[in-house]
Parts: C-alpha cells; sequence; structure tokens
C-alpha cells in the first residue's frame, strides 16, 4: 500500500477528514518552498500537492498562471524540485504529490522521471493533461517505481465513465468540483455532494474534492461529505500577497491552521 | 492505403487527446457527433450548398505565367483560396465546423485567432447561422491585425484581448481552452487548424480537403497529368494538409510544406516547429514543439501572425517522420520580397502566410524544367497584411 493510500485510509478509519494543500514549487523560490512545505506540515496539512511549474497553464485561472510565472523567472526546473523534494523527505512522512502538465515531464524522460521521483520520495503525480486515454505510455514506468498516478473526474464525467475511471483510481481520486479553471466562483458544496457519495461507494481510494475551495467555512463544509479536501488557489494568492517577505511563513501557517482546524470541525 | 488518424487520434506517436477530464466528454462527443454527419448524405448536401453558394467554391486554379517566366523552370499553378468569401482557405473549416455545431444543437461558437483571419472566418458563419460568437487573440496581433479585428465586430463577434505568454495565437489558444472548460456544456469551439486535441486534427483537415481535391481535377484538366511538387506554408498547417491529403497516394507527387524562418532558425527567433522543435505535448496533442531543453514552450516570431506558433498539427509530425512530406523553412524577408514579387508580376497580393510558400517555390522552380509543375495554396489574400508590410518598408500609412 503506498504512502497516500496508508496515510489518507487511517485518517478515514479514525473518522477523520484529511486536508490537502497545493502550492506552486519555486514560488517565490525553491528555498522558500521548502520552508512553505515544512511550515504546511506543522500546519497540519495531511498531503502536499507542490505544482511543478508550466509555461501554458491551460487549464489554470489567473493566480496559479501568475505563480508558475513567478516560479519560472526564479528558474525554477523538474530536477530542483526533485531535490527540494528529496530534502523534505528527511523531515517528514507526509506523502507528497506533484501536478502540473505533461511536457516538462515528457521532456525530462517518463521512464527516468518516474525513477528519480520515487527516489526523491515523491508518492503520487497528477497530471492535468494527462487523461487515462493517453496515460499507458507512463503509467506502467510509475507503477513500476511505485509512485500513484492520481485520476481526475469532472462534473461533465459521464456515469459510465465516471464508474470504470473510479474503480481504477490508486492513492486517492481527485473530483474537480466544477466545470471550469483553478481559482474560479466558491464550489456549492450542497450541489456535489450526492457525486461525491456515489465514487466513495465506488472507489476503494479516498475521494478528495478540489478547485473553489477558498475558506476555512468551505473546507468544512466539503469535509462534510468528503473524504479529503484540496485547496489551492487561496494559499497561492497568500504567496502572491507576501512574496518573500518575513510574514510569509506565518500567514501561510495562520491560513492552513485555520484550514485544518475548518475540516476537523466537520460534521457528517 | 493511407489511413490516419487511428480510432484514438494518432498519427503514429503524434496526435492524440492530451486534455483536462472536463473536456474529454465534449471530445468523445464531438467524435461520434462527427462520425454521424460524415455518413450522413443530408449533411454532406448542406456543405457543399454553403461552400459552392456562400463561400464561392470551386476557387480557381491560375497559371501564374508570369511568375514561371521570371523563374525560368516548372509551370507554376496557384490554386485561389484567396479569392473565397472572407479571403482565405479559413471559411472551409469554419462553414463545417458551424454546421456541425448546429447539428449538436450549440448556438455559442468560440474560437482562437492569429493574423484574424479564422476569427474572421468563425465570425462570419456565426454571423450566417446565427450563433454567439466570442473570439481570443493576443494582444500582439491585434495590434498588427487592426482591420480584422474590426471586421470581426462589425460581424457581432466579441473579441478578447489576450495579454498572458507572448500575447500571440499560442496564448489565444490557451484562453480559448480556460473558456471552453468553463463553458463547455453549450459551447462548440471552433479550431482554427489541424493542431489541437482528436478529433480537431482530423475534421479539420476532411474540411479543408476539399482544397485538394478541386486542384487534383483542375490541373489534370489543365496540365493534363499530376503535379511533380506541391507547396503550401505551415503555421499549424490547415491549408497544407487540405492540399496534401488528395495527393498522398500519388509517389510522384513531392509534398512540400514551408515553416516561417523568422529572423533566421540560427537566431532562434521563428517559427520552425518540425526544423528546428522537438516532440512534446501541447495544446491537446503531441507534435513538435519549439521548447527549452526543461520543456517549457518557448517564443515564436514570423512576420506573419498566422505562422506565429511555436507548434504544428500532428499529420504534419508524421509525414515528416515517414517521410511523406518534406519540410523546409523562409525568412520573414524571403517572404516578403516574394510577396512584392508576385504583387507587381501577377497582380495578387498574397497573404503573408502563404507568401511563405511563394518564396519557396522561386527557390525550386528555377531547378526544375519546363515541363513540370508545381501546384501552389495560395492561401489568402495579403489586404490584412498591408499596414505590416508598408511598416516593414519603413512607411507609415
Amino acid at each position: 500500500m503506498s504512502r497516500i493510500e496508508q496515510s489518507l485510509g487511517s485518517l478515514r478509519e479514525r473518522g477523520e477528514k484529511a486536508l490537502i494543500t497545493f502550492v506552486t514549487a519555486g514560488d517565490p523560490d525553491l528555498a522558500t518552498s521548502e520552508k512553505i512545505v515544512h511550515a504546511l506540515v506543522e500546519a497540519g496539512a495531511d498531503l502536499i500537492e507542490l505544482g511543478f511549474p508550466f509555461s501554458d497553464p491551460m487549464a489554470d485561472g489567473p493566480t496559479i498562471q501568475a505563480s508558475s510565472e513567478r516560479a519560472l523567472a526564479a528558474g525554477t526546473t523538474l530536477a530542483g524540485i526533485l531535490a527540494m523534494v528529496e530534502r523534505v523527505r528527511q523531515h517528514t512522512n507526509t506523502p507528497i504529490i506533484l501536478m502540473g502538465y505533461y511536457n516538462p515531464i515528457f521532456s525530462y524522460g517518463p521512464e527516468r522521471f518516474a525513477r528519480d521521483a520515487a527516489a526523491a520520495g515523491i508518492d503520487g503525480l497528477l497530471l492535468v493533461d494527462l487523461p487515462p486515454e493517453e496515460a499507458g505510455e507512463f503509467q506502467p514506468f510509475l507503477r513500476a517505481a511505485g509512485v500513484d498516478l492520481i485520476t481526475l473526474l469532472a462534473p461533465t464525467t459521464d456515469k459510465q465513465r465516471m464508474t470504470r475511471l473510479a474503480e481504477a483510481a490508486e492513492g486517492f481520486l481527485y473530483y474537480v468540483s466544477m466545470t471550469g479553471v483553478t481559482g474560479s466562483q466558491q464550489v456549492d458544496a450542497e450541489s456535489i455532494r450526492g457525486v461525491v457519495a456515489e465514487l466513495q461507494e465506488t472507489s476503494r481510494v479516498p475521494v478528495a474534492v478540489g478547485f473553489g475551495v477558498t475558506t476555512p467555512e468551505a473546507a468544512r463544509n466539503i469535509a462534510g461529505f468528503s473524504d479529503a479536501v484540496v485547496v489551492g488557489s487561496a494559499l497561492v494568492k497568500i504567496i502572491a500577497t507576501h512574496g518573500r517577505s518575513e510574514t510569509l511563513i506565518e500567514e501561510v501557517a495562520r491560513f492552513v491552521k485555520a484550514l485544518k482546524k475548518g475540516v476537523r470541525s466537520a460534521v457528517p | 492505403m493511407y489511413k490516419q488518424p487511428d480510432q484514438y487520434g494518432h498519427f503514429g506517436q503524434f496526435g492524440g487527446r492530451y486534455v483536462a477530464e472536463t473536456l474529454m466528454p465534449a471530445l468523445l462527443e464531438l467524435d461520434e457527433a462527427y462520425k454521424e454527419a460524415q455518413a450522413d448524405p443530408l449533411f454532406q448536401q448542406e456543405l457543399t450548398h454553403y461552400l459552392h453558394n456562400y463561400v464561392g467554391r470551386p476557387s480557381p486554379l491560375f497559371l501564374a505565367s508570369r511568375l514561371t517566366e521570371h523563374c525560368g523552370g516548372a509551370k507554376i499553378y496557384l490554386k485561389r483560396e484567396d479569392l473565397n468569401h472572407t479571403g482565405a482557405h479559413k471559411v472551409n473549416n469554419t462553414v463545417g465546423q458551424a454546421l456541425l455545431a448546429r447539428r449538436m444543437g450549440k448556438r455559442k461558437v468560440i474560437a482562437e485567432t492569429g493574423a484574424g483571419q479564422h476569427g474572421v472566418a468563425t465570425a462570419t458563419v456565426a454571423a450566417l447561422f446565427g450563433m454567439e460568437c466570442d473570439v481570443f487573440m493576443g494582444e500582439e496581433d491585434i495590434r498588427r491585425q487592426a482591420l480584422n479585428v474590426y471586421r470581426m465586430k462589425l460581424l457581432g463577434a466579441r473579441v478578447w484581448p489576450v495579454d498572458s505568454g507572448t500575447s500571440t495565437l499560442k496564448d489565444a489558444m490557451n484562453e480559448a481552452l480556460r473558456y471552453w472548460v468553463t463553458n463547455v456544456r453549450d459551447t462548440f469551439y471552433v479550431i482554427g487548424t489541424v493542431a489541437g486535441p482528436h478529433p480537431y486534427p482530423m475534421l479539420v483537415r476532411d474540411f479543408q480537403t476539399v482544397i485538394g481535391q478541386e486542384a487534383r481535377e483542375q490541373i489534370l484538366a489543365e496540365h493534363g497529368r499530376l503535379p511533380d511538387l506541391a507547396v503550401a506554408c505551415i503555421g499549424g498547417g490547415s491549408n497544407a494538409m487540405g492540399l496534401f491529403y488528395p495527393f498522398m497516394g500519388d509517389e510522384g507527387v513531392r509534398l512540400l510544406g514551408v515553416e516561417a524562418a523568422g529572423l533566421g532558425v540560427e537566431t532562434g527567433r521563428h517559427a520552425a516547429s518540425i526544423g528546428a522543435g522537438k516532440v512534446g505535448v501541447l495544446h491537446g496533442n503531441k507534435t513538435y514543439l519549439l521548447q527549452d531543453e526543461d520543456g517549457q514552450i518557448e517564443h515564436a516570431h514570423s512576420v506573419s501572425a498566422g505562422l506565429d506558433y511555436p507548434g504544428v498539427g500532428p499529420e504534419h509530425a508524421y509525414l515528416h517522420e515517414i517521410k511523406r512530406a518534406e519540410y523546409v523553412s523562409v525568412t520573414d524577408l524571403e517572404a516578403l520580397d516574394a510577396f512584392h514579387l508576385m504583387t507587381r508580376l501577377e497582380g495578387i497580393l498574397p497573404a503573408l502566410e502563404s507568401a511563405h510558400a511563394i518564396a519557396q517555390v522561386l527557390k525550386v522552380a528555377p531547378q526544375m524544367s519546363r515541363d513540370q509543375a508545381i501546384l501552389v495554396c495560395l492561401s489568402g489574400r495579403g489586404d490584412k497584411d498591408i499596414h505590416t508590410v508598408a511598416e516593414a518598408a519603413g512607411m507609415e500609412l
């Protein structure tokens, strides 16, 4: 069983919900990202999702587009991110996954990447533009290396496809709460309660909900019926505002603690 | 026999559907709808009706005698896509896609545009069929193509300026994809070239194939046999795919695609994706891309807004790999020279995109014999480029 399934699974057994936090690696630079990741873990994040920057983030809204640009301007590369994760991995057992677009990995070399990611302590990979139909060229390498390829499902995914993908999912299932780019409007929790319940029935892995979760209250509402909640753009905004200032880590920790409190106090 | 792509949209290792899950169902639905439409004689009849009576097809084949004489070699035949309604080949595809959208019950269409030709062609059919139309266009291109921007607005389209990245075609496509992800349920994305996720590269090729089908018949009638060489410019490559496809099985016909070398491939400021790019994944398909060693997409450059794109349609990548077609590039200056020469010798202002194909013809025609023939796609007219041409000549209009 992977570190992701162990970690989220034990929370599930205790009836607790997981908080997944997203930040872009290298925003504002990798050294600061490393500090941010430690702060996220200490503040209670149950799984760390690190975005790796791409020049053309087609599924992202302005907030994450801008963070990608800052990371690239700071010279962030996949190799640099793997090295950072390797350092972080010495201090924490919290699962870490990478999220982004396929081309930087394709360019790095899929087989080599799977090996290096596993060696660095990466537990999973979420690729926005690599649907299951195209994953065959990459997934065998990830399997061999023991890295989960996380499946995304969307409100437009029809029932048959949803069942098929949910059954095959590894690590956790990422349900995209709305049709849109990241950082769009606030999600209406009630509108997705039913589909999340169906996914939990179908899938052996936990179900996380992301896109449009921006406040501790929203996180609490979603955690009322999902296994995990993903918060990204709201956190990235704090990083954008505080940049390299001394207050950054403090502000990140404060927000994540509030999110964690929200998730903990979720009532089914 | 040549039969590409496979059912998943792969042309060998290229093509595919590298998109967010939110869009997958829409692509599967489009694939189904397109298959049904293809098999429906009524759809084909309707398409033919609009191509003949609205677009003005068939477009003529014209023997450019003075250009031929100037080169002193092979006969140069121009396939006159510049004479289509709206002034370029783009409308062949937008008529087809709009009919498909209507058939699927979608009343809102979106498009990305570089030079503005595809935006105009989409806005035109949206007006014709009473559809809502939103066009995404880079700010740099809006500046270069002010005339086309105004045309789109006259036609009732909303034009969204895109200021991310390089503010050109690539970024317009990113923004169109973002809009589509958000509004996918009621919106049809009219992609303007043989790129993007499956089924677009196939579907756009099929709608553009009318160029090559007509040209094949016309040149057989006028020249008495097939051409020795077929030439077209390549941005994404839709006019080239449309010209090449019906000649795919004719081994004696060399196929030659002309990319934009911008300031020169050696300067790094160009748009020659096949000539100088590497295989990668962008905008839903695997193909040759201009990218750095970390897989970040690099800026393309061309004097022609329509060729200013860091990728190329996956079928061209495939034709390059199997060596069925050859790909070369010509510079901004060569294209501008060809623009002037063509204008003076034939009284035809070619689009700067098409001027790239003409520039290559000027290089190869003199090396061929007088009984040989070159078929070149004159994909669009150059009225839209007059400001760019004047600027390059140091004049202000």
